[in-house]
């Protein structure tokens, strides 16, 4: 969306992650998705009477390794009390950072060359996760609440920008861009949709070269899309109303995703006094500097690097070219490519598979080594395999290992003779005599029929280009 | 009742079992529990099945550990799997925790017999044990009398020859005043040094575990086997439990010790006596003696009644009647969980949720809680300075002997001041020991205190030990 003239749109993000520990924050329960609920749970996470935190270094870790990523300074922290009453938030309480977070300042470049600040990359816990029948789905007016505590002290990153972004899409590219980082910084498997990433964001808009606005804070964004929609919608909904000689309410609002719309949830006057103090039971944290060089030694290369040297291999990408790499370096696919590429084959091919191929069955790549990949897509190259009967040998090798030789072959897939592919070609021109006659009359469109009808009789051993030629000598 | 070093021995050597230890023991709370309310719950068939399989060790001749078949009494906050744990309090009848205490496994492991739970103020809101929800604790020494609090139920156990010995909880002088109160050792440990795992929380930076017990020798033992680092405590200290009892008989020769004129002011004329008695004493015994005045103590009283509600209203807030105990129906969960702890908690307990959430506030902070974080901190600079002087403190643990039921429950403030000379040492977070010394009105007990630098808890019961011969017990 474009901003009416003179209106300018200011924007800052709050990306709460989940860390990729092994275990709780502050016990040793498991820190998985996806179990049956209150089972990954102990005293410790279900705030029983006597239990006590204590700190799971991972997160330290993790939370130092991201701060590392986005150029903070990693300073000397303390972990303080946010209270507040929620049912799913055992200890009536959360563990969080407040004025002294581990990682202050920093900022993130994005690959359009603008840069956003960051104010602070914090360590916090998660709470439980309830679920609402009856009523609207949220808590108020719900006939039940059942709350199930496997979330409860999981370890959160809270990552807050600077109010620096302009618009949605620059919104957009920054949550992705953090996305890819976070993933780089093993903190992070990234997936928005089983809530390892979640964003709020805080929207206000102004007349160009005025002073800020006043914001909204839109809770629990947990997609792109839904980002870009609802800070959209919040900036025109602001526009509209100052337009109209109303004056914007500082507020937390929802999204709701399916009438694209934000709502009121709650206004600043009614809003908590959280009553933060130091958590007693814990310690302060102070990671010395051995500490934070062996993290910044281990940490792996970033998208931006990544992106500069996979860029740096192509001529002249087309969009769809550099829509996979994104894809690519998304995934950390990088290794696949540049073999593929060092093998010489050819560009397009060697983004494509991983994009679309390895990027389908990502707990399959322990499966496919890079030669692996290569050694397919040059069998698909030199035209001993299909495209069909290649993408069918990666999906088994992810699926379930093996050569790629082997996999062909005991799937039989072997280069149709082409006297054999002639043959089928003659068939099926007689056979459909109305759709030959649109091909030569020059509907190239029919040619992918002819293909599908080929791929079908041969089960996919034929390559298309062969049956191209084919045709062709017949037309 | 004979006391924890004879049990023991008695019980490694085979010349008494275990079982027929923890029999006296049950008979005895069955002769007096009703009269007194010390106990909230015995568990009479653990602790046999826990005393015979002692005795079936030593039939066997295995190694049973330093506290082999002593009974001992818990503080009802103290956790114990399956055992009804309730702090006294409505709000959590009927819980009963799937855990043990830190402290509580480290007994076990000395084989030492848990016998029951105890009576205690609200959540250790108290200085009485009148603020029970399940009704006072009457003084064994004298029925007409508080034991003192909140630790009082587990000081009139001891007191009552119950058990030998009994853990309390003290954040303000909760072990401390009781003991002086019942006329027992009672221990407050340096903060870290036991493992807080297991405790229900009342102030989390103030709350230490420590032994009631009637002999010095007996209290060394049981905080040598509670004592040391635990990984489930952030705030354990790193060291393993130290070397105590080979300490008891060190003496105090060549010791220097400050008596603290705030730690004696406003006490009545019969306490003061004791503490100047226990000044010839130490004196007598080659101690040098130091007059002191360390006025920051004067404002440990106004922090500490800030600080420990601050951290209660965050500490309590759990109990919500979402999870556990109990819950009072009510339109919505705000109003389930508004009307589950206006039932569940006593008048003490919300009195202080008010004061601490109200010293949290935005806008009062600075004023209340903030202000009392810089005391706390003038406090320990000024324990510094005095420990430049002296190598442990002397003063009074209390300002009087055990007062009469209903006497100060009208008026919080006069409650509040039975603690003002224990509480600087939880403040600090250093230990203190308070010892039965002499005694006043009415020919009941009156405890002297020890104060010393963190982890000197060696030297105290080496003080203490000086008086407790001193005053005929040796």
């Amino acid at each position: 969306m474009t901003m009416p003239d003179g209106w300018e749109m200011v924007v800052g993000l709050e990306v709460h992650t989940e860390l990729k520990t092994n275990t709780k924050m502050f016990c040793g329960c498991a820190n998985t998705f996806g179990a049956d609920p209150n089972t990954n749970v102990c005293p410790i996470c279900l705030g029983l009477p006597g239990s006590l935190p204590v700190l799971n270094v991972r997160a330290v870790e993790l939370a130092m390794a991201i701060g590392t990523a986005l150029h903070s300074t990693i300073s000397p922290s303390t972990f303080h009390r946010k209270n507040y009453f929620y049912p799913d938030m055992p200890k009536d309480f959360q563990i969080s950072q407040y004025d002294l977070p581990i990682n202050a300042g920093g900022y993130l470049d994005l690959p359009d060359g603008s840069r956003v600040s960051i104010e602070r990359a914090h360590l916090e816990e998660d709470t439980g996760k309830s679920t609402h029948l009856g009523g609207s789905g949220r808590i108020h007016g719900a006939d039940r609440s059942l709350v199930d505590y496997n979330r409860s002290g999981v370890p959160l990153v809270e990552i807050v920008s600077g109010p620096d972004i302009r618009s949605s899409a620059q919104a957009r590219t920054y949550a992705a861009e953090l996305r890819g980082i976070l993933i780089a910084t093993g903190a992070s498997d990234g997936r928005m949709e089983e809530g390892s990433m979640r964003i709020d964001a805080n929207v206000s808009v102004r007349r160009s070269g005025e002073a800020l606005g006043t914001r909204c804070e839109i809770k629990n964004l947990n997609s792109l899309r839904s980002l870009t929609r609802a800070i959209d919608f919040e900036a025109a909904r602001q526009v509209e109303l100052i337009e109209g000689g109303g004056t914007v309410r500082q507020e937390t609002r929802h999204w709701d995703e399916n009438l694209g719309s934000t709502s009121t949830m709650r206004v600043k006057e009614e809003a908590d006094d959280y009553r933060y103090f130091r958590e007693p039971d814990l310690v302060d944290l102070a990671p010395d500097q051995a500490w934070q060089d062996r993290v910044r030694d281990a940490l792996k290369p970033m998208p931006a690097e990544r992106r500069a040297a996979l860029k740096g291999r192509l001529a002249n990408p087309n969009p769809a070219l550099l829509d996979a790499l994104e894809v690519v370096i998304d995934l950390g696919l990088d290794s696949y490519v540049i073999a593929a590429l060092d093998a010489g084959v050819e560009p397009d091919l060697a983004f494509a598979r991983a994009a679309n191929e390895i990027a389908s069955d990502l707990d399959g790549v322990g499966n496919l080594s890079a030669e692996s990949y290569v050694a397919t897509l040059r069998m698909e190259q030199g035209g001993d395999l299909s495209a069909t009967q290649a993408k069918s040998v990666l999906a088994e090798i992810l699926a379930n290992g093996g050569e790629p030789a082997s996999v062909a072959q005991s799937k039989g897939f072997e280069r149709l003779a082409s006297g054999a592919l002639g043959e089928v070609v003659a068939r099926l021109i007689d056979e459909n005599p109305d759709e030959w006659a649109r091909y030569r009359a020059g509907d190239e469109k029919l040619a992918q029929f002819f293909i599908g009808q080929v791929m079908k009789l041969t089960k996919g051993q034929a390559n298309g280009k062969d049956v191209i030629a084919e045709l062709q000598t017949r037309r | 009742m004979r006391n924890v070093r004879d049990t023991a021995r008695d019980v490694q050597n085979g010349d008494a079992s275990a079982l027929s230890v923890l029999e006296e023991s049950l008979a005895q709370i069955r002769r007096r529990n009703e009269e007194l309310n010390v106990f909230l719950h015995v568990d009479e068939d653990g602790a046999r099945a826990a005393a015979n399989a002692i005795d079936g060790r030593i039939a066997r001749g295995e190694n049973v550990g330093a506290l082999a078949g002593v009974p001992v009494a818990l503080k009802d906050n103290l956790c114990q799997t399956n055992i009804p744990t309730t702090c006294s309090s409505k709000i959590l009848e009927g819980w009963r925790p799937p855990y043990n205490a830190t402290v509580v496994d480290r007994l076990l492991a000395a084989g030492a017999i848990p016998v029951g739970k105890t009576n205690l103020d609200e959540f250790a809101m108290g200085s009485s044990t009148e603020n029970s929800a399940f009704g006072p604790t009457r003084n064994p020494l004298d029925t007409s009398r508080v034991p003192g609090g909140s630790s009082g139920g587990s000081a009139a156990a001891v007191a009552a020859d119950m058990t030998p010995l009994a853990l309390g909880s003290d954040t303000g002088g909760s072990i401390r005043q009781p003991a002086a109160l019942c006329g027992l050792i009672g221990v407050k440990p340096s903060y870290g040094l036991v493992s807080r795992y297991g405790l229900i929380a009342f102030a989390s930076s103030l709350d230490q575990i420590g032994p009631l017990t009637k002999t010095v020798t007996d209290a060394a033992m049981a905080l040598e086997v509670i004592a040391g680092h635990d990984p489930l405590d952030s705030t354990s200290l790193p060291e393993p439990s130290p070397s105590l009892v080979a300490h008891v008989e060190d003496g105090v020769a060549g010791k220097r010790i400050g008596v603290v004129r705030e730690l004696i002011d406003g006490a009545d004329a019969d306490v003061v006596a004791s503490v100047e008695r226990a000044v010839e004493a130490l004196k007598e015994a080659g101690a040098t003696i130091i007059e002191l005045s360390v006025p920051e103590f004067r404002l440990g009283l106004s922090a500490y009644y800030l600080i420990a509600p601050a951290e209660a209203s965050s500490n309590l807030a759990r109990f919500d009647g979402v999870r556990y105990g109990l819950r009072v129906d009510g339109d919505d969960v705000t109003s389930m969980m508004e009307a589950t702890r206006t039932a569940g908690f006593g008048e003490e307990v919300k009195r202080r949720i008010m004061l601490g959430t109200y010293a949290l506030s935005a806008g009062y902070y600075d004023a209340y809680y903030g202000q009392a974080l810089k005391v706390r901190t003038l406090t320990i600079d000024a324990f510094r300075r005095a420990y430049h002087q002296a190598d442990l403190l002397l003063g009074a643990t209390t300002p009087s002997v055990a007062f009469e039921f209903g006497s100060k429950t009208a008026d919080p403030m006069a409650m509040y001041l039975s603690d003002v000379f224990t509480i600087p040492s939880n403040l600090s977070g250093e230990p203190a020991i308070s010892v039965p010394f002499g005694t006043g009105e009415a020919g009941l007990p009156i405890g002297v205190q020890l104060l010393g630098p963190g982890r000197s808890e060696g030297q105290l019961f080496a003080g203490a030990r000086v008086l407790e011969i001193a005053d005929g017990r040796p």
